[in-house]
């Protein structure tokens, strides 16, 4: 009976129930703390869900694939949560119709920046040209980003990696950059931030104000549009 | 509830179908999306449409409790980056500037110009 509570372990640490409720825990912990520092930038809950969970995998030796198989419930909902996006988007349709002209130029320039600025930057920091390629679709949201990858012969994992790290950048950045640049309009801020920082920011938008997470939540709908015909042609003119 | 969640799904799966199907070079789920609002814009015509998931708010709750926990859903592609760190060992300090960087230019060129077109149209409306 000496090594029982090891087998159970062993047990319990090949099951999905172990990792999913992991996963809930830390992040209803993280979250709470968030909320007690009233949602401070550095607080972030993902940044901080993402290092404790990390660190307890690589403690207990366990792979990424056996945790992923608990995780993937949560990771599944970012379909049905894209979906679910077009209810505030109807609640506030006529500020959203009011505004589409801004919307639509600040969506080209934008995208263009994300794309054109990270592979350049990428060139010139001497990064090797799969992970340039890997880095070019980082601000659209995971599972459109890693299409983009796969489709460029890229590493899908390594965009997932840079995804989360533009979208967690982003949500810290966003308040105080966006209070230095004195822009008071939630609609371009938020817009701003779905277009930069994906879903990440969009959470972060929805926290700090209702209409800058709705305006997030288009940015990050269109910008996927947008990014997934822009990546393959900044790709060919740009990447060497 | 049930109905809602099942909607929701619904527009996902047609969405991907679609996508799948016509070969499109867009994310599923933001069709499903389109497809979600274009039921909520039509039930403002019909008022036939306003029963189950789209009559008394059910859509719209199982929605907002969907989005109330956006960033949870992140974490575990997060939590991939243990699979990654040779390489951010080797060049993790660069790909973190080069990506901070690139976040900081896209934000402020998106939120400046959409303040510069939002500014020249008011003008414009105002002449």
């Amino acid at each position: 009976m000496k090594d029982y509570p090891f087998s159970l372990w062993v047990y319990l640490s090949q099951s999905p129930l172990l990792w999913l409720t992991v996963t809930l825990l830390v992040y209803a912990t993280t979250d709470a703390v968030s909320l007690a520092t009233r949602r401070h930038p550095l607080a972030n809950p993902v940044l901080h869900a993402m290092w404790i969970i990390g660190a307890f995998l690589l403690v207990t030796g366990t792979s990424y694939t056996t945790y992923f198989a608990g995780a993937q419930f949560v990771h599944f909902l970012l379909g049905p949560a894209t979906v679910a996006l077009a209810v505030p988007l109807y609640e506030n349709r006529k500020r959203v119709v009011s505004s589409i002209v801004p919307m639509l130029v600040a969506l080209v320039v934008g995208s263009v920046t994300a794309v054109v600025s990270v592979v350049l930057l990428a060139q010139f920091a001497g990064l090797p040209r799969d992970v340039v390629l890997s880095l070019a679709p980082k601000s659209v949201t995971a599972g459109v980003a890693m299409g983009i990858a796969e489709s460029l012969h890229a590493d899908p994992s390594l965009t997932a990696v840079a995804v989360i790290l533009t979208g967690i950048m982003g949500a810290i950045i966003v308040t105080p950059l966006m209070n230095r640049t004195g822009v008071s309009d939630f609609r371009a801020r938020g817009f701003a931030a779905g277009l930069a920082a994906h879903g990440i920011g969009t959470a972060r938008a929805f926290q700090v104000d209702e209409i800058a997470g709705v305006f997030s939540g288009i940015a990050m709908s269109l910008n996927a549009l947008v990014t997934s015909f822009l990546v393959p042609l900044v790709v060919t003119l740009l990447v060497r | 509830m049930l109905a809602s969640l099942s909607l929701i799904l619904l527009c996902q799966l047609i969405g991907e179908a679609v996508v799948r199907g016509l070969g499109l070079p867009l994310p599923g789920p933001v069709l499903g999306l389109l497809l979600l609002l274009i039921l909520l814009l039509a039930r403002d015509r019909f008022a036939l449409l306003a029963s189950g998931p789209l009559g008394n708010d059910g859509v719209e709750s199982a929605s907002k409790g969907l989005l109330a926990h956006l960033s949870l859903l992140f974490v575990p592609a997060g939590v991939g980056v243990v699979q990654k760190l040779d390489l951010l060992a080797s060049h993790g300090i660069a790909i973190v500037l080069v990506l901070a960087l690139s976040v900081v230019l896209t934000l402020l060129a998106t939120v400046l110009t959409f303040r510069l077109v939002s500014r020249l149209l008011k003008q414009r409306d105002a002449q």
